[in-house]
């Protein structure tokens, strides 16, 4: 186990040299980076903000089944089908029928089915019946049919947030997919998520509706910003759909802060035939169900431009505009959670983090020193080797270090020198029977090398069981502790068995001891 | 070095002492509980700092009592001025109760406050955490269970399950003793804790395997002390390094660590303890001979 040829010596140490590299690059001027890679600091050493949001479909599915109550009926009438005590319900639709045969394959035809259409994706109908006793029919979406209104829900939910989060102008946010209903929110170096979380809760659904006069049928009453309680139409001339561009203003006249939006032709057209038809009348912009204002129509508006006031701040008028330019929320979000450390505890964190590593390494060196003198320098440059390799390969994987990560390589440092504990302790028994020295190395080396490996893996295992399991800052830790492991292996079983094959074999018998 | 402590002799104290730890910490679990965090009961964690020495403990509690939110726990938390707030969970999703809280904080306190750390963590998420927490352990667990079978023989994987199970049950018993907090860093440190143990049953069984072997005229009682024996000096060794990192992350590693560096401390001083006094007498218990090792090799050698 002493001897080295050549190549391998070359090799022990050309890959230690080449994973060592690395590490350099994490101390790169910032004015001039050579090489794009570097560990990456977690959220809770940098500062910043991370959420989960979770999308609630609820709403939708009973927008969408409300959608199916004119083409059902139709449907049911075209087809001279009569049915009785039709009822609209949370998430299905409910009526009483005879003929329940040929609903049936009305329902489920493949051939041009405008109410029900057939995804091929799935193999199934976005429709289901259930028929009940007495003849009475429930037409609801099937498990496939949710899921499509699900997944498109979040495909553009996540479209939406990526849209908010890039206008705000955070640096580097991370926007991901989480299982089938969340959204992960990275925000590095955000000192205040506040904003931000306002902007993300807000579905921002805009429309423009005529303030009516009489308590007629088909209108809501709303609340205006100035506590007039006002009757809106149902009907909605225009909504945020048609925005091509929301700006920031001034009013020229009261120097009141103001939303200026740009139409699309679509758009432009509707509102210019709505504001011709209506003047004098006043027109109620609402946003999430919450009247913005409420202006009177001086003149037809034909231009496609308009303007939004309201008794906003200029930082209000700012994120308003935001919202629809960014368009809005198929369905609102909830946060589900949330996690936010501020930049000073981030700094404070890294401070405490280096201080104990270094604190635990000279404790760990000088311990190794007094109990193998040096064979314990050996111990020592293999951890010192180890460390080096350790940051080394956190860069080649631009691997995100998190404060449990610190303690992950704290605790590598305690462990490592564990192998080479094991293989002098060995080679200290062997010495007790062998006399040549040079064979008691060997011996040492070869019988402890299946308990290193054993010990070690039982370590790996739990790493990676973590790394699987564990969130956030955890996941850092076991991605510290699981490649110190293998760094360990390699430095105790390389680098520090070629040196002490050096000093052994230089040395004459009886000069060695361990 | 020439140690011959006989360790054989006190197994059965020692089996007796670690029984009783584990049954009164089976019962602090079940009758006292955990102190969960909001990790896995959901809820929320402010941590703060104030400019003045003017803001105390119960200003704050008074200035968040008025909003009605349940159960609110706040403490000192470090440095003087600095504290940590926790929040029960009450109402399922809302969007504007961190806001809510900062404002009230900040209006009501008589300083320059500055938020340092703001967690809330869902109902729902907070039931996963735990979930995936017990997956994680338990999978760790069974991986092994596994990895020593296939390594070794079964009786020697039973033993460091036993070994492991000695661990992790007395462990989070201080934890439910102490009503030390119980978050996703624990559950990490539970899971360096298998590791560490196992390393350490590791390397003891091995050596027993080794001798089991070599001296055949031993008994098991006898293999198991001198295994035990030879192998201890790094036992201590390796012990005490890790020790040594482990309590400059406890004293130096700022607040967030501290509770984990606690948990690993307890784990590496009960791990080490039960390789030699749990994980052996199993073998002693099964009647493991060099007879046990050679089955294997002949079902392999037919």
């Amino acid at each position: 186990m002493l001897n080295f040829s050549k190549i391998n010596i070359f090799l022990i140490y050309f890959i230690f040299l080449f994973i060592s590299l690395f590490s350099i690059l994490n101390f790169q001027s910032k004015e001039q980076i050579l090489i794009e890679k570097k560990v990456n600091l977690g959220l809770d050493l940098q500062g910043g903000s991370y959420l989960l949001l979770e999308i609630n479909s609820d709403p939708l599915v009973k927008e969408k089944i409300q959608s199916k109550v004119i083409p059902l009926k139709k449907m049911l009438k075209d087809n001279e089908l009569n049915y009785s005590d039709f009822e609209i319900q949370e998430k299905k639709l409910t009526f009483f029928l005879k003929d329940i045969e040929k609903l049936e394959l009305l329902f489920f035809s493949k051939k041009e089915n405008l109410l029900n259409p057939y995804i091929d994706k799935y193999n199934s109908f976005e429709l289901d019946l259930k028929i009940l006793d007495n003849n009475k029919v429930e037409v609801l979406f099937s498990k496939y049919g949710l899921l499509t209104i699900n997944n498109s829900a979040l495909k553009q939910s996540i479209e939406i947030v990526r849209r908010r989060i890039d206008d705000v102008g955070t640096k580097e946010p991370t926007i991901l997919q989480r299982g089938d209903k969340r959204i992960l929110v990275e925000l590095p170096g955000l000192k205040d998520p506040e904003r931000i979380k306002n902007l993300l809760g807000k579905t921002a659904q805009l429309n423009f509706r005529l303030v009516s006069d009489n308590e007629e049928f088909g209108v809501d009453k709303l609340i205006s910003e100035n506590g007039e309680a006002l009757n809106v139409s149902k009907r909605i001339i225009m909504s945020g759909e048609n925005l091509i561009d929301a700006q920031p203003n001034f009013n020229n006249q009261s120097n009141q802060p103001t939303v200026s939006f740009t139409l699309d032709r679509m758009g432009a057209q509707k509102f210019g035939r709505a504001t011709t038809d209506n003047v004098g009348k006043r027109l109620a912009i609402v946003l999430d169900g919450k009247i913005v204002s409420a202006p009177s129509i001086n003149e037809p508006i034909t231009s496609g431009n308009g303007m939004i006031s309201g008794n906003f701040s200029f930082q209000e008028a700012t994120d308003l505009a935001l919202l629809l330019r960014s368009g809005s929320l198929p369905t609102p979000l909830d946060i589900v959670e949330e996690r936010t450390v501020g930049p000073d505890l981030g700094e404070d964190s890294i401070k405490s983090g280096i201080t104990s590593l270094i604190i635990g390494f000279v404790l760990v060196i000088l311990f190794m020193i007094y109990k193998y003198k040096i064979f314990g320098l050996v111990a020592n440059i293999a951890l010192i080797a180890n460390l080096i390799m350790l940051v080394g390969v956190l860069t080649i994987l631009e691997a995100t270090l998190t404060l449990p990560g610190i303690a992950g390589i704290i605790l590598t440092v305690g462990m490592a020198v564990d192998a080479n504990v094991l293989i002098f302790e060995r080679i200290k028994e062997e010495l007790k029977t062998e006399k040549s020295i040079i064979h008691a190395f060997d011996i040492g080396y070869s019988k402890a090398k299946i308990t290193v490996l054993d010990a070690n893996i039982t370590t790996l295992i739990a790493a990676v069981i973590l790394f699987a399991f564990g969130s956030g800052p955890v996941k850092g830790f076991a991605i510290t502790l699981g490649i110190g492991i293998i760094t360990t292996l390699f430095s105790a079983y390389f680098l520090a068995r070629h040196l002490t094959s050096i000093i052994v074999l230089n040395k004459k018998e009886g000069e060695v001891r361990i | 070095m020439n140690r011959n402590i006989d360790f054989s002799s006190k197994f059965k104290s020692a089996n007796f002492l670690s029984l009783l730890f584990f049954v009164v910490s089976v019962l602090f679990i079940i009758f006292k509980g955990l102190n969960y965090g909001i990790d896995f009961k959901g809820g929320t964690l402010i941590e703060l700092r104030a400019d003045s020495k003017n803001v105390n403990i119960s200003e704050i509690r008074s200035s968040l009592t008025s909003m009605n939110l349940g159960d609110v726990n706040v403490k000192q938390f470090g440095k003087e001025g600095d504290y940590l707030i926790k929040i029960e969970q009450k109402i399922e999703n809302n969007n504007e109760l961190i806001p809510d809280i900062k404002k009230n904080l900040v209006n009501n306190l008589n300083a320059e406050i500055n938020f340092r750390r703001v967690e809330n963590v869902g109902p729902k998420i907070s039931s996963e955490l735990l979930q995936s927490g017990i997956i994680a352990i338990s999978l760790s667990l069974a991986a092994m269970l596994f990895y020593i079978w296939i390594r070794f023989e079964w009786q020697f994987s039973v033993g460091s399950i036993i070994a492991l199970f000695h661990d992790i049950i007395i462990t989070i018993g201080i934890f439910s003793i102490l009503s030390l907090e119980i978050n996703l860093s624990i559950i990490a440190a539970v899971l360096t804790i298998v590791g560490y143990s196992m390393n350490d049953t590791v390397v003891i069984y091995d050596r027993i395997r080794e001798n089991l072997y070599k001296h055949t005229r031993l008994n098991i009682k006898e293999t198991a002390n001198l295994s035990i024996n030879e192998t201890l000096s790094r036992t201590i060794i390796t012990s005490i390094t890790t020790l040594l990192a482990l309590f400059s992350i406890y004293i130096l590693g700022g607040e967030i660590l501290r509770g984990f560096a606690f948990a690993m401390i307890l784990g590496v001083l009960i791990g080490t303890y039960s390789s030699i006094f749990v994980a052996a007498p199993v073998l002693k218990f099964f009647k493991v001979s060099y007879k046990t090792l050679e089955k294997k090799e002949e079902k392999i050698v037919p």
